[in-house]
């Protein structure tokens, strides 16, 4: 077994993980992933070594709550037999190491750009000239839509193959928010400039993002987060889950025309993320997660506060939810909407909610614990259609468990000091991986140290990444009139993939 | 039916009477107020995660300011963050807020060009470009339209298309992707036509300035017709700093 187990938020030495040739590797990597639902590829990256490319990949293994690391060392001019020929949940990931360093892949099935990253290595390709599929047919006609989009959100190009009203194919160009965060990690030295980019990688995804930041950095420093700090980040990721499931609701009766869910879960929204600004001064808590650093003491006036909104909160958000999830003409819509399989979700590597609305039970919560989860002890949510029903039904299910957390949290809020920790510097030529699930689904952040101890490589996975295919597989053989409640039932990011 | 009455009855009230005088309960950082103690200088301007701390004299630069508060939280008693959120102007001077001055960050109306007057009056069609923003400028422009913020009640709202629109809202940076989509669409919006950029991302780059990934030169040809600061911008910022831009004009 050429692979180090590591767990999660572990520091290791780069030279402790087992490198082996291609062969090897590519065997090796397969297996473990093939058959067993119960590990996939968090993160698989490249990063270039002289002339050669390092590949780095690490599989998670939910049973035994490791991560199994290996490496191999490749070289541009030879050609690769892709993973993805075999499993298709390394597609993006192989992509995406052929945009950036140019390395071929002898039978890759989808071999195109995933980005169009500024570093890419062949310039030529631009957003302009991306190869779409297309059927030619007289019968079938294509639709685009985008970058820009007719509601206040993010910019992406779709298009369809469609038949008449029937959707048959939707293929996702991203790549338009790309603001090269990953190289800025490594130019910016400042710990607050770093912590500020964790922060806007996607701003739906604060907390969950800056947590995993400070996870990695607290373990490439070999600080141990104190008991408040960790309660800080639980709390606050379950506000967020909270904050933006409501949302998601209120945007959901918004597609299906549900004007009175539309508002009510909409304006319910406004008092958690109000309640974090009390909190920490901003609504989408910028600001409020820092490596080793207690930036915003949760008081007891604080944690009475909060108590109180939740009083307030909980009843009108049942009351709400129970009318949604009964009135027929609601439920119709939902129902047998955006369809995605159980195999097809563990084919593509699917995680967060978009694995659990299949039966398939992915959550960093319960399968590699952090901050206060393991005394939490949290049991995902899973509903087993795969439909808009199962995807709202699961956040309907999260907010209410996210409101025990909460209240259990609360109860027993730890002595609140505000103290800044001194940091060492992080450990030279050492690697470190951090898994967050936050309320999208698994966020991976992998750091690589230099012989300094200075960042050589800060590569980030939002949830995401593997998702968006889910998405192009649910609007299959839908309506293209049901795109937009399919899509919002995902939400997914596209700063978040685009980096 | 009655369910229905029922689920609408336990709403309450919810809008917002008034968003130009509303205050926000706990902890906001809004307009920063420098007092002219004396601090190290070098230790205040290093905190800043994008260097919108000048020395000569201590003042920050609303527009390239994240709002992290680190500042003020390492010296309090020389930079306090105030909860005023209105801090939209037209004149880019009026984003550097200087030690020992404490006054309202507004709209000069002498800036605002004549023909917006004319033609848009006081209300506001507005076409939004995400050009590399983060999702949350996205969250709150969406927010100032909910029930409580009801923004549409002045007559601004978000349109679908730039045909329909009397300007562009921009969020982000403008990333080198994106730039070709942000120049058509302005081109496609009937003149005359304004320009708002939403948060410091969009007002600077904030902390993505100087990354390669992202092109400015749409700046380089186009007049800036509002700056709402933020990361991100309040929805109570952007309301009021669109209701300054279309009321001000008119009081001309």
């Amino acid at each position: 077994m050429n692979y180090i187990s590591i767990k999660n938020n572990q520091t290791i030495l780069l030279s402790d993980i087992p490198e082996s040739n291609y062969e090897w590797f590519y065997d090796m990597n397969l297996d473990l992933v093939s058959g067993h639902t119960e590990r996939h590829c968090v993160n698989y990256f490249g990063y270039k070594v002289g002339n050669n490319i390092k590949l780095i990949c690490c599989i998670a293994d939910d049973s035994t709550h490791e991560i199994l690391v290996s490496t191999c060392l490749v070289h541009k001019a030879h050609a690769l037999e892709s993973f993805s020929k075999q499993l298709l949940c390394f597609e993006k990931f192989e992509r995406e190491i052929h945009e950036n360093f140019g390395i071929n892949y002898i039978d890759h099935p989808w071999l195109k750009p995933v980005r169009y990253a500024f570093n890419r290595d062949d310039k030529s390709l631009t957003m302009d000239n991306y190869p779409f599929y297309s059927i030619d047919s007289e019968e079938l006609h294509e639709v685009g839509v985008g970058p820009i989009h007719a509601g206040i959100i993010e910019p992406g190009h779709f298009r369809f193959i469609c038949n008449g009203e029937q959707i048959l194919h939707l293929e996702i160009q991203l790549g338009y928010q790309h603001r090269g965060i990953e190289q800025l990690f490594i130019d910016k030295k400042k710990l607050v400039e770093r912590a500020t980019l964790a922060e806007d990688i996607a701003g739906d995804t604060v907390v969950g993002h800056s947590t995993t930041f400070a996870h990695v950095w607290e373990s490439l420093c070999g600080f141990e987060a104190t008991n408040e700090l960790e309660f800080l980040r639980t709390l606050a990721l379950e506000l967020e889950r909270i904050a933006v499931h409501v949302g998601d609701l209120s945007a959901a009766c918004t597609d299906i025309a549900y004007q009175l869910g539309s508002s009510v879960f909409g304006r319910l929204r406004t008092p958690i993320i109000n309640f974090l600004q009390e909190w920490c001064g901003n609504r989408l808590s910028k600001g409020l997660i820092r490596p080793a650093q207690n930036k915003f003491p949760f008081t007891p006036a604080l944690a009475e506060r909060l108590k109180m909104i939740l009083d307030i909160f909980e009843p009108d958000f049942n009351e709400m939810s129970e009318k949604l999830f009964t009135l027929s003409s609601t439920l119709s819509r939902f129902e047998r909407t955006g369809l995605v399989s159980n195999e097809d979700a563990i084919s593509i590597g699917a995680v967060g909610m978009a694995a659990r609305m299949t039966n398939l039970n992915r959550d960093i919560r319960s399968s590699h614990p952090f901050s206060l989860y393991a005394d939490l002890d949290h049991k995902p949510i899973i509903k087993r259609h795969g439909d808009v029903y199962s995807r709202v039904q699961i956040r309907r299910r999260e907010v209410e468990q996210s409101l025990r957390y909460i209240r259990k949290l609360i109860s027993e809020v730890p002595v609140q000091t505000s103290k800044v920790e001194i940091l060492n510097t992080p450990k030279p030529n050492s690697f470190c991986i951090s898994l967050v699930e936050g309320w999208r689904g698994e966020i991976c952040h992998c750091a690589l140290t230099d012989k300094e101890g200075d960042l050589m490589l800060y590569k980030i996975k939002d949830p995401s990444f593997h998702n968006w295919l889910a998405l192009a597989l649910a609007v299959r053989n839908n309506e293209i009139s049901d795109f937009p409640i399919c899509n919002k039932s995902f939400n997914l990011s596209y700063s978040g993939h685009d980096l | 039916m009655f369910d229905n009455i029922k689920i609408l009855f336990h709403q309450g009230k919810q809008f917002i009477p008034d968003p130009t005088t509303v205050q926000i309960p706990g902890i906001f950082r809004g307009r920063p107020v420098i007092s002219t103690e004396k601090v190290n200088k070098k230790e205040l301007s290093d905190l800043c995660p994008t260097n919108a701390i000048s020395v000569h004299p201590v003042s920050i630069n609303l527009g390239k300011c994240t709002f992290c508060g680190e500042c003020a939280l390492r010296f309090p008693t020389k930079i306090t963050f105030s909860k005023d959120y209105k801090l939209a102007t037209n004149n880019l001077e009026r984003l550097i807020i200087k030690e020992g001055e404490d006054k309202p960050i507004e709209v000069n109306p002498d800036l605002v060009r004549s023909e917006i007057h004319r033609i848009l009056g006081r209300s506001l069609k507005l076409r939004q470009i995400s050009a590399g923003g983060d999702n949350s400028y996205e969250m709150e422009l969406n927010a100032t339209n909910n029930v409580q913020f009801d923004m549409s009640r002045y007559g601004i709202d978000f349109v679908a298309s730039p045909r329909h629109a009397d300007g562009i809202v921009i969020t982000g940076p403008i990333t080198q992707n994106m730039a070709k989509a942000v120049e058509i669409c302005y081109d496609a919006t009937p003149d005359p036509k304004i320009i708002v950029l939403v948060g410091t991302d969009a007002i600077s780059g904030g902390i993505f300035a100087g990354s390669q990934a992202i092109d400015r030169s749409f700046f380089s040809n186009h007049h800036v017709d509002l700056y709402i600061p933020g990361n991100p911008a309040h929805p109570l910022t952007i309301i009021n700093g669109l209701l300054d831009l279309t009321r001000k004009h008119t009081e001309k």
